[in-house]
């Protein structure tokens, strides 16, 4: 029975070719957005997820501020007001796992005939641990560089690239500001942070080598940054509770004097990050479907004019045996048949536009089966609900009322 | 004696109009035995179509009992009326209703897809009866390109196709020319020669002429039914 009447739905659509197309074109369009929204989302969320993973856990930055000297406030320029000696007795802290003080910049680097800029990362191996990042070739700098401050590298995989291309770079030297330091290890990749920059475009040497012959502080000993790992995130807000009083107290801060640092919740930031995209990708799809509704009202508005145009059709084939399910199937497989072409359509439309995206923007996008799956049930639902209505109201017609309509 | 086709007994219809119920039918009582070949004449709104669309099962009677093949049908829903209209009759409009869209083999198959008829038979039943009607190389044409004594015999094949012992007519021949209709009468009395029973309405003498029986309808009624000519 089935079969007859495809063919019957396809010789209908064919009728009208045009109108056809125009009613399919709002489940391309629907489904074609709903398609790429959810890429686009998705992959947002697997982006963030991904960067969140290569982060580390449980990390808290201590960042060095503005101190008042008679009133007069240094900017971040100015001296700062965290040292090393801060960042050892919040080692000692409870509920602290790793603690790395840290002096960053962007410097040129220069291997015989290439150069590069990257940022250079001076602080203790403990940086490492914190990060959760690992040395995939060579091996890592020890307590004893950053105290007798040798200059010795560990470089990202960018780097390694850009510098010494298809070369190993451990053991071989390269120079930062003038100095020549020994690549000893190459970092594992961990692609883009949250705020887009290359992880893997990173130097590190040890924090003494970095204050003393990379940025040339003047004020030996003191950083602008310390990298705190807690425990977990549960003893996180205790952990910094602890810090500040530790630090306030070192700093000798009276009650009533603002803090002379920071401290940002990187992990927190992460998570509202995630948080934050996964709501775009929600709002994102909620939109998308809106198109698809629309198209459905199209879908039902062109079944209507069909049922109406056709009363005299539907008239003689019930005088010649058609049942109400008959007619009521007949309507519905055509609804659902532009339903389903249009979806499939839109499904194409909607993969070919994320991989462009992908491919010109560098978006990353993540292409599931369940997102066709669930775009493919949701056609052939949006088909047979709004042709619902269509197919029933030509299923009820009286016969001898439809072969009067003229 | 064989049992009737139809059995008519006490029918009325009215229809509802803005005036109130109309009655366009009045209590028709009225018998037809296989194999025979009645013409119902009548001046114009004297229910003549609305009795023909009771017969047919396009409809259903406010009043009385339609026994079709010994079964009552004046009471029956919608889906055992479209499987009698499928299976047991035939029915034929002045307006040859065809389906424009379709071939002509594909409107004669027709109600074979509605009787659940696998492709290959409905297909060649439907070559079949097109070349009985005479136009057995017509197959693949649409409607709109043969003319109108020619859409008629493939509606008087549609009618055909799921071998019914009834064939009802409203006004056959009264969109065609007389020499058309004189073609259209011997199809129908071929047809009756091979045991179909067949009513038809028409207004023309000549038509009724060729049916073995006249039955006349006035304002609702049946006013006479009598034998014609050598079957008298
Ligand atoms: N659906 C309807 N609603 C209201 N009145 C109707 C309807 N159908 C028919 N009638 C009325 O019933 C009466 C009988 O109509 P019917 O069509 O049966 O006549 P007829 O004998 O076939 O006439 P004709 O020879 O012109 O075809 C007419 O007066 C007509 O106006
Ligand atoms: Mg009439």
């Amino acid at each position: 029975m089935i079969h007859p009447m495809l063919g019957e739905a396809w010789l209908a659509m064919g009728a009208n070719r045009l109108r056809t197309a125009l009613t399919m074109l709002g489940m391309v369009i629907g489904v074609g957005a709903v398609v790429i929204m959810m890429a686009i989302g998705q992959g947002a969320q697997y982006a963030v997820q991904q960067t969140i993973s290569t982060m580390g856990s449980n990390l808290f930055i201590v960042l060095s501020g503005s101190f008042t000297t008679a009133g007069v406030r240094s900017g971040s320029a100015g001296a700062p007001t965290l040292n090393v000696a801060d960042a050892q007795t919040i080692a000692e802290l409870d509920g602290v796992v790793n603690v790395a003080p840290t002096h960053q910049g962007t410097r040129q680097l220069v291997y015989g005939s290439q150069n590069w800029s990257s940022q250079v990362i001076g602080t203790t191996p403990e940086y490492l641990d914190a990060r959760a990042w690992s040395i995939v070739n060579g091996a890592g700098f020890g307590d004893s560089d950053v105290r007798s401050a040798t200059r010795v590298a560990i470089i990202g995989k960018t780097v390694a690239e850009n510098l010494f291309g298809d070369d190993d770079p451990v053991g071989k030297t390269m120079r930062i500001q003038q100095n020549p330091f020994i690549v000893i290890g190459v970092l594992g990749s961990k692609g883009q942070n949250l705020d887009g920059r290359d992880q893997d475009d990173t130097v590190i040497i040890p924090l003494t080598t970095a204050q003393r012959k990379v940025f040339g502080t003047p004020f030996l000993g003191s950083v602008r940054m310390i990298m705190v790992q807690a425990e977990s995130a549960e003893t996180m807000p205790r952990t910094m509770e602890s810090v500040t009083s530790l630090l306030r107290q070192r700093h000798r801060l009276r009650e009533g004097v603002p803090d002379d640092f920071f401290m940002r919740n990187l992990s927190a930031a992460a998570e509202s990050e995630a948080e934050t995209t996964r709501t775009m990708s929600i709002l994102l799809g909620a939109i998308a479907s809106i198109s698809l509704l629309v198209g459905g009202i199209g879908i039902m508005n062109i079944m209507l004019v069909s049922v109406t145009e056709r009363t005299r059709e539907i008239g003689i084939r019930m005088a010649i045996g058609a049942r109400q399910r008959d007619i009521l199937s007949q309507f519905l497989l055509e609804a659902v048949m532009i339903s389903f072409a249009g979806c499939l359509l839109g499904l194409l439309l909607g993969l070919a536009i994320a991989l462009a995206i992908n491919a010109f923007t560098g978006m990353v996008i993540v292409i599931s089966g369940s997102a066709a799956l669930i775009a493919f049930v949701v056609a052939a639902g949006v088909g047979i609900f709004f042709g619902w209505y269509p197919a029933q109201k030509a299923a009820r017609l009286d016969p001898i009322e439809a072969l009067r309509y003229q | 004696m064989m049992q009737p086709v139809i059995r008519v007994a006490g029918l009325g219809k009215s229809y509802e109009t803005a005036a109130g119920l109309f009655p366009a039918l009045k209590g028709v009582d009225l018998d037809v035995r296989p194999g025979e070949f009645i013409a119902i004449m009548g001046p114009s709104g004297s229910g003549k179509s609305t009795f023909m669309n009771l017969l047919g099962c396009l409809d259903t009677p406010t009043v009385g009992d339609y026994f079709l093949a010994g079964e009552n049908v004046a009471h029956m829903d919608k889906d055992a009326l479209a499987l009698l209209r499928n299976r047991t009759l035939g029915f034929v409009f002045q307006g040859f209703n065809l389906l424009p869209r379709m071939s002509l083999q594909d409107n004669v198959a027709l109600p074979l897809v509605y009787a659940g008829v696998d492709r290959e038979t409905r297909q060649a039943k439907a070559r079949e009866l097109l070349a009985k009607v005479g136009l057995g190389n017509y197959a693949e044409s649409l409607p709109n390109r043969i003319s109108g004594g020619q859409q008629q015999r493939v509606a008087i094949a549609r009618a055909l196709v799921n071998e019914p012992r009834l064939i009802l007519a409203d006004e056959p021949t009264g969109n065609l020319d007389s020499h058309t209709s004189e073609e259209i009468m011997r199809l129908f009395e071929e047809l009756n020669g091979e045991g179909i029973t067949i009513v038809l309405v028409t207004h023309e003498p000549d038509i009724a002429a060729h049916c073995k029986r006249q039955v006349r309808f006035l304002d609702g009624q049946i006013v006479s039914d009598q034998l014609t000519g050598d079957s008298a």
